[in-house]
């Protein structure tokens, strides 16, 4: 029952005290407490989504539209983000059939900033999975799909490839299978590293700052299947589990103190979605993996790099797990590096585009976008004056490459992955 | 309308071929498989079928392995039946004539208004398994086909003749007809899906008499010879030369 004290007018005045059973909320009385016209709206499309387990929060949406100025699509001219979503659904537009469904990255920037918690996060697999059980999904997804469910990777390459990279490894890589002795990092080395010709000179690279430190550790090697976080973000959940139930069979045969995670996805799969599946693992992303052992890697790092680096953060390392500290360590222990920040950086970080499935959904971006997200990061590195843009995801070196070509910054900007400077400063007569 | 897709296994091209100590098939521990190609286009026709015009899709395979999950993924898909045939080995249906033989055991015992077969498989390269088929069950047959749809007691169907000539066929069912391609792309089954599937659906058997009459086998098989060799040019100059020595030019 509520009582009112100094009331002026019952129906517009300004009360100092206001108590609703037994509850003060002073203050003046406006239109909060009424119906008002926005409920007049058709709710079908919007409780249609909401009532997926998991895509609740975008209920919770208040239209502030602090999203759309940090939204990566949006930037990229994808006239996107959570609040335009909320309102297209408002006006009934039903966001499972929509290809609206499939351009989010999850790269959480959205949520970073958000006042309600509408979580993008959840609400994108979840929608995606209800469009993907109904057979509505883009084709180069579906591709994608059928190449991880028959052959354990995106690329549709051979499982038995997987291992083709350590013939050009200039150390022998230990395949676990092979030799199963206790290690001290099961190199979880992931398939752009395993099967992209560019990913492959970082595995390279890799394997020879672990051996030259004296890591031991062992790969995988053809049982080694994707990681499955890509998958999952993008509306396959089951086909993340079936993966991720078959890594996590082959990590209980081997002892070691650690998975070393080559990229972002792994590791946050690995660290958040296998312990569900009975996985619990002690996972390091490699760059925390060797920051936290820069006593055994800087006495190495002998040689110059002199030139200015700026560092792209991974939203997956970033955002998604608050790692901002250990690519920069690295980075700023070699010797002549100018490292330079890019204007979104750290929390703000701006998205590669190739999370969520984005990977593999480069048409269908491309169609909805005035230009690709890794293009615009492109332009913000030139903009910095960097000469090389470091990385430390594997989906990154092929897709910044590709966009420093088509911005027509051929020969200004060299894309490296951050285990490749280090290897590079790693002089071969090193003691 | 009740339809039968026979599937078969193949070697996954994916994988390095390599040919056994015998010199007379390929390494079946060195090969994986996977389902036919053409016979994922068989089942999607048939699921377009019954989606346009109302049908009853059964998929039949031979036992080996990775049969469940390709049937169970049939399921997911939306076929309605899927029967696995027991006894004989795979490795031992080397041809489409012994292959043939066991489906039509099968089919004996089942009701069937069409039977779509992929057109061919890349372990065979002979399209003979859909003729074979009709022959030994004494049905008409239309090999090369695509767009089958049903009128009455018969179906209409396209036929591609080598040099790009198309037919159209009209055919009385009960029929066999080798699918070149389904009018749309094989549709992806979630994983998803398949394992609910596996949760809530049974795979029904059948056994079958192994035939091992072998009317023709391999003698031997090889990988192609290595030839010497292109000559990579450098420029323009270098191809002139070339042309010049060579007396073309």
């Amino acid at each position: 029952m509520a009582t009112r004290e100094h009331v002026r007018d019952e129906r517009y005045s300004e009360v100092e005290h206001l108590v609703v059973d037994g509850i003060d909320i002073s203050g003046m009385w406006n239109r909060f407490y009424e119906p008002r016209e926005i409920t007049s709206y058709d709710f079908e499309a919007l409780d249609k989504l909401t009532a997926i387990e998991g895509a609740e929060s975008m209920g919770w949406c208040y239209q502030c539209a602090k999203c759309v100025g940090v939204c990566p699509v949006d930037a990229a001219g994808g006239d996107y983000g959570p609040r335009k979503l909320f309102r297209r659904l408002q006006l009934g537009q039903d966001l499972l059939s929509a290809d609206d469904l499939w351009l989010c990255t999850t790269c959480m920037n959205c949520l970073r900033v958000c006042p309600k918690e509408v979580d993008m996060i959840k609400i994108m697999p979840s929608g995606r999975a209800v469009a993907v059980l109904d057979g509505q999904l883009p084709d180069e997804l579906s591709e994608m799909f059928r190449n991880v469910a028959e052959k354990g990777n995106p690329m549709g390459q051979s499982p038995r490839k997987r291992v083709a990279w350590t013939r050009k490894s200039p150390v022998p890589v230990p395949l676990l299978p092979k030799d199963p002795a206790p290690v001290e990092a099961l190199w979880f080395v992931g398939d752009f590293w395993a099967y992209h010709a560019r990913g492959q000179d970082a595995a390279c690279a890799m394997a020879r700052v672990l051996t030259r430190m004296g890591v031991s550790f062992g790969i995988l090697g053809r049982d080694e299947r994707t990681d499955g976080d890509s998958q999952r973000l993008a509306g396959e959940p089951g086909l993340f589990e079936e993966v991720a139930e078959h890594n996590i069979e082959q990590f209980g045969k081997y002892e070691f103190d650690t998975i070393l995670a080559s990229g972002p996805h792994a590791y946050n799969a690995i660290k958040h979605e296998y312990p569900r599946l009975g996985g619990e693992f002690e996972v390091a992303h490699y760059t925390r993996f060797l920051a936290d052992r820069l006593d055994a890697l800087r006495p190495l790092l002998t040689g110059t790099f002199a030139r200015k680096v700026a560092f792209h953060d991974p939203c997956y390392l970033g955002r998604h797990n608050q790692e901002y500290d250990a690519p920069r360590q690295l980075l700023q222990s070699v010797q002549g590096l100018e490292l330079v920040e890019l204007y979104r950086c750290r929390e703000q970080g701006f998205c590669c585009g190739g999370g969520g499935g984005g990977m593999w959904l480069d048409g269908l971006v491309a169609d909805h976008t005035g230009e690709r997200l890794s293009e615009n990061r492109v332009r913000e590195a030139i903009e910095v004056g960097a000469e090389v843009l470091a990385v430390c995801c594997p989906y990154e070196v092929s897709r910044f490459e590709d966009a420093v070509k088509s911005t027509g910054n051929d020969g200004k900007l060299e894309v490296l992955d951050i285990v490749e400077i280090l290897n590079a400063c790693i002089p071969e007569e090193t003691p | 309308m009740r339809i039968i897709v026979p599937t078969k296994r193949v070697p996954d091209l994916v994988e390095e071929l390599i040919v056994d100590d015998d010199g007379t098939a390929l390494d079946p521990d060195e090969v994986e498989t996977r389902l036919n190609e053409f016979d994922e286009h068989a089942i999607e026709e048939a699921l377009c079928i019954k989606e346009a015009s109302g049908a009853e899709v059964t998929v039949l395979s031979l036992d080996g392995e990775g049969v469940d999950k390709t049937l169970y993924t049939a399921i997911a898909k939306g076929a309605d039946r899927v029967i696995k045939l027991e006894g004989p080995e795979p490795e031992e249906v080397t041809s489409n004539y012994a292959l043939a033989t066991l489906y039509a055991e099968a089919l004996a015992d089942l009701e069937y208004d069409l039977v779509l077969t992929g057109v061919q498989g890349c372990d065979d390269r002979d399209g003979q398994l859909g003729p074979l088929l009709a022959a030994m069950l004494g049905l008409p047959c239309v090999s090369v086909a695509t767009d089958v749809t049903p009128e009455g007691s018969s179906v209409v169907v396209n036929k591609e003749y080598s040099g790009g000539m198309m037919a159209r066929f009209r055919v009385q069912t009960p029929a066999v007809l080798g699918v070149q391609a389904a009018r749309q792309t094989p549709r992806y089954a979630p994983v998803s899906k398949v394992r609910q599937v596996q949760k809530t659906s049974s795979i029904d058997t059948v056994e079958v008499e192994e035939d091992t009459t072998t009317l023709c086998g391999v003698v031997a098989m090889a990988p192609p010879e290595t030839g010497d060799g292109a000559q990579m040019l450098d420029g323009v100059e270098a191809l002139v030369a070339l042309l010049e020595d060579k007396g073309v030019a």
